[in-house]
């Protein structure tokens, strides 16, 4: 018990939880609408693509500030994203395929391009790898400003254009119909859910971000059938898992946060798909039983004929 | 021959559509006059589908205008305002996380424009819609709780709730029992009294003398456009369901 | 046999190795199980070292291997509730081990040298100093007798069970009809893709064994439409990627893992813009000549209909009369 209060009051702690929370935040609300679009692992392709972003700021303007990086990470993230449309678009290519070559290509650049910086001298690449694995004990109190930001300027656009996004989401043809381009939703939509796939990428890093966005959202639409229940519990279920990630790794030594946060994330959705009430795999289970009974009861036979 | 009938709600002009190397419709020539109920009847691959999506600017064209009322389809404020539209019942994802309700009250986006919010009289007309087409005792229910023909319901509501002068429905009957399919009929009879027009892309022939008053017979061209009793009989038939090869090949 | 040799035999190798299952993957439309696969094999490789406490060990492959399997078949239990979407099921599962294994990893392997750096981002350069000694005679990297093994197995299962992979990926159901059993060429080829991973990434690291399995098919998919033809030259375009790549490696002195997945983004980036007839000029110039075509028709439509109506142009001009005069 004790522990859990120092652990409270320890001022670095709440920085990271706080970085951590936040970050399960966002990426629950932007990953509702990955899913629901069923783009949920274009979040795996564009993080791995956003390494070699993070290489070229770093080479080009020699900072490691991570506002500086981010936004490389984010150029060539939307850059790779970008890829991915264009040769679904124009060849016979399909989405799985692209995707996997695009982001595998782009990561295979992002290695080159740290092995060239470590060549240059006086450079520490350190600071760089933390985005592969992710670290989010290197979480500065300025990251977590940058992180609010975003997350504000994100979750305000969710509800300025939550009508848009929804209609659009559930039915891009009718959305046309009623004179919503889709083309611009896709876009500021895409764009969106990349900014919250960069800004996690320094806590949990460019492998197990994609579980950040998809595993909360799989595990709201478990609970519940409205479209803002889902997004608003899956904000929860990854802030939660954020923070309870973030402590366990503190109190359990050699414990690292990122897999941390993503096993307690994973506990929550097996729980929602076993248990969800009218739609997990128990109450299936249990309604199945509940009718062979009946159906005994009624004097049938329990094998019904088969044609 | 008789061509008093001056008002059209929809004029297509020289319509030509592609998919890549694929020619899917030719040069098509259509006037749909006002208040009228038509059928689009064509076979399989015809193009009936790629027509209405056409009209309605879900697809460029390679030449050609469509025109509602005397404006240009490209016209968006005008379309949103004037033109309901009742896509394919398989083309949405029925796991969304959307009752009926929420569904239903969409059609009321094109009416409020960007970032506005459904208002109070949004909703009841939602609910007033809802029990035009007797779901109203679903209208909590997930959609993929709903069976075939309530889906399709559901669908209609929704293009009713736009409130729309021009309905376009894409198979409205398909995957429906009888009785739904009479219900609706019944609702698109309505809807044409009112003074609206109607287009439905329709499959049973059967049917069509007793549903509509005007039908388009189309395979790749028009075959033959006007009202049930003068257009619909074997000769225009035969021709619409003859081979797509021998219609081209012979015109050229 | 020098070292830069052996590496770049060793990388064609990998590169053919990989290429061949891959066409099927791409065209089951699987590729991300690939990159799924290629994570979760870490944690195949921490319980057999754990079994084992020894880092050569064959235990470590098979666990790996097995993982593979245990990876798709989770997976697809998964999205078989069809509570969710499958490529959901995929971006669910193997963060979800890949954590696991990390976790594992940093508590209990520390102190041994289980470098996940190595195991995620390769290092071919050091393949070399692992030598082959049978009876005292050095005879090679090990690395090309593994990996050769490897790719002589997936040589052999696509030449015998041909026709299987090939209806069955084609369509599934006419194969299950036909009684080759879908999920066991399913699960087949799943445990070849995973064998592969595990040789392969000792060289090259497991993402980049996406690249190598993805990269070359679908840039064959853009030069031919013939499987067999695919399976060709996909291993010829990988084995193409995989020397180009070595040699900017060592002219740039930067990652060779690294710089062959860039070779395979450039050829094909090459294909894509420049193929005869799936590539992107072609496409284009396709669709201009179909706007020309258009346009041709369209006026001998007009001629033919202008044709026609002469010889009703009595008629014509009666109703047009009659209307304009109502």
């Amino acid at each position: 018990m004790t522990a859990i209060l120092s652990l409270l009051n320890d001022y670095t702690f709440q920085t990271v939880a706080l970085g951590s929370g936040l970050l399960g935040l966002i990426s629950g609300v932007m990953g509702s609408f990955a899913v629901l679009r069923k783009q949920s692992l274009l979040g795996d392709g564009v993080s791995h693509s956003a390494l070699p972003g993070v290489a070229i700021a770093f080479i080009l303007l020699s900072s490691k500030n991570t506002e500086v990086l981010l936004l490389g990470a984010l150029l060539s993230g939307l850059l790779a994203t970008l890829f991915i449309i264009t040769i679904v678009r124009h060849s016979r290519i399909k989405f799985d395929g692209a995707l996997a070559l695009v982001m595998s290509v782009f990561f295979g650049l992002g290695l080159v391009l740290l092995t060239y910086v470590q060549k240059i001298p006086n450079s520490n690449q350190a600071g760089l790898k933390r985005f592969i694995f992710g670290q989010a004990s290197t979480l500065l109190s300025r990251d977590i400003f940058l992180m609010s930001i975003c997350g504000f300027i994100l979750l305000s656009l969710v509800v300025l254009f939550w009508k848009e996004f929804k209609l659009f989401t559930f039915d891009s043809d009718y959305a046309k119909s009623l004179g919503f381009s889709p083309k611009k939703l896709n876009l500021l939509l895409s764009l969106m859910i990349v900014l919250a796939i960069i800004i996690g990428l320094q806590t949990v890093g460019v492998i197990l971000m994609s579980a950040m966005l998809i595993t909360p959202a799989v595990a709201a639409r478990q609970w519940t059938n409205k479209l803002w229940a889902m997004v608003f519990l899956s904000s929860c279920f990854g802030a939660v898992s954020g923070v309870v990630g973030t402590a366990a790794s503190s109190m359990i030594p050699k414990l690292p946060t990122g897999p941390s946060i993503v096993v307690c994330i994973s506990i929550i959705v097996i729980i929602s798909i076993l248990a969800a009430p009218g739609r997990g795999i128990l109450h299936r289970m249990y309604r199945h039983r509940k009718n062979r009974l009946l159906y005994k009861l009624e004097g049938g036979q329990i094998n019904v004929p088969t044609i | 021959m008789s061509k008093d009938i001056i008002d059209y709600a929809v004029e297509v002009e020289d319509l030509t559509v592609a998919y890549d190397a694929k020619p899917v419709l030719w040069e098509i020539d259509l006037k749909i006059p006002k208040g009228q109920l038509m059928a689009v009847v064509g076979p399989n691959g015809a193009g009936k589908t790629t027509l209405m999506k056409a009209m309605l600017g879900l697809l460029t064209p390679v030449t050609g205008a469509v025109r509602f009322m005397d404006k240009e389809s490209k016209d968006i404020r005008f379309m949103k305002k004037h033109i309901g539209y009742v896509p394919q019942s398989g083309s949405v994802d029925w796991d969304f996380p959307a009752t009926v309700f929420d569904v239903v009250l969409m059609g009321c986006y094109g009416k409020l424009g960007w970032i506005r919010r459904p208002r109070k009289a949004d909703i009841e007309l939602t609910y007033t819609v809802l029990k035009k087409v007797g779901m109203e005792d679903y209208a909590l229910r997930q959609i993929s709780q709903l069976s075939g023909g309530q889906q399709q319901r559901v669908f209609l509501a929704r293009a009713l709730a736009q409130e729309a002068e021009i309905y376009f429905m894409d198979e409205p009957f398909k995957g429906v029992d009888v009785q739904t399919e009479k219900a609706i009929i019944l609702l698109l009879k309505e809807i044409k009294e009112q003074g609206k027009t109607v287009v439905v892309v329709h499959h049973d022939l059967q049917t069509v003398p007793d549903y509509f008053d005007w039908v388009t017979l189309i395979n790749l061209r028009v075959v033959a456009s006007g009202p049930v009793e003068e257009v619909f009989h074997e000769d225009n038939l035969q021709k619409t369901y003859k081979s797509t090869k021998t219609l081209l090949g012979s015109e050229v | 046999m020098s070292p830069q040799f052996e590496i770049q035999l060793i990388a064609v190798i990998v590169a053919v190795a990989c290429s061949l299952p891959g066409v099927f993957l791409v065209l089951r439309k699987m590729s991300m199980m690939s990159d799924s696969i290629t994570h979760t094999i870490l944690l195949g490789i921490v319980l057999g070292f754990f079994m084992t406490h020894n880092l050569s060990s064959p235990i470590l492959i098979l666990g790996a291997a097995l993982m593979g399997v245990i990876t798709v078949w989770l997976t697809e239990t998964l999205s078989r509730t069809r509570l969710l979407a499958e490529d959901a099921a995929i971006g669910i599962v193997f963060p979800l081990l890949f954590s696991i294994a990390i976790i594992l990893i940093t508590r209990y392997a520390g102190s041994v040298h289980l470098d996940t750096d190595s195991v995620l981002l390769g290092e071919l350069a050091f393949a070399p100093f692992d030598r082959m000694i049978i009876g005292g005679v050095d005879i090679g990297a090990k690395a090309i007798y593994t990996t050769g093994i490897l790719l002589l197995i997936n040589v052999t299962a696509i030449i015998v069970f041909f026709k299987e992979l090939e209806i069955s990926a084609f369509d599934p159901i006419l194969s299950a009809l036909l009684g080759f059993s879908p999920a066991l060429i399913h699960y087949g080829l799943m445990t070849c893709v995973s064998l592969t991973t595990v040789g392969a990434f000792q060289a090259v690291g497991s993402i980049l064994v996406v690249a190598f399995m993805i990269g070359p098919p679908i840039t064959a998919y853009l030069l031919t439409d013939s499987l067999k033809y695919m399976l060709l030259l996909s291993a010829l375009i990988g084995a193409a990627n995989a020397i180009l790549g070595y040699q900017a490696a060592a002219f740039f002195d930067v990652s060779i893992a690294g710089s062959m997945a860039v070779m395979t983004g450039l050829t094909f980036l090459l294909v894509f813009i420049f193929a005869p007839h799936h590539g992107f000029v072609s496409t284009l110039r396709r669709r201009n000549q179909l706007k020309l075509e258009f346009a041709k028709m369209t006026f001998l439509f007009h001629i033919y209909n202008q044709e026609g109506n002469e010889r009703n142009d009595c008629k014509a001009s009666v109703d047009e009369i009659q209307t304009h005069s109502h």
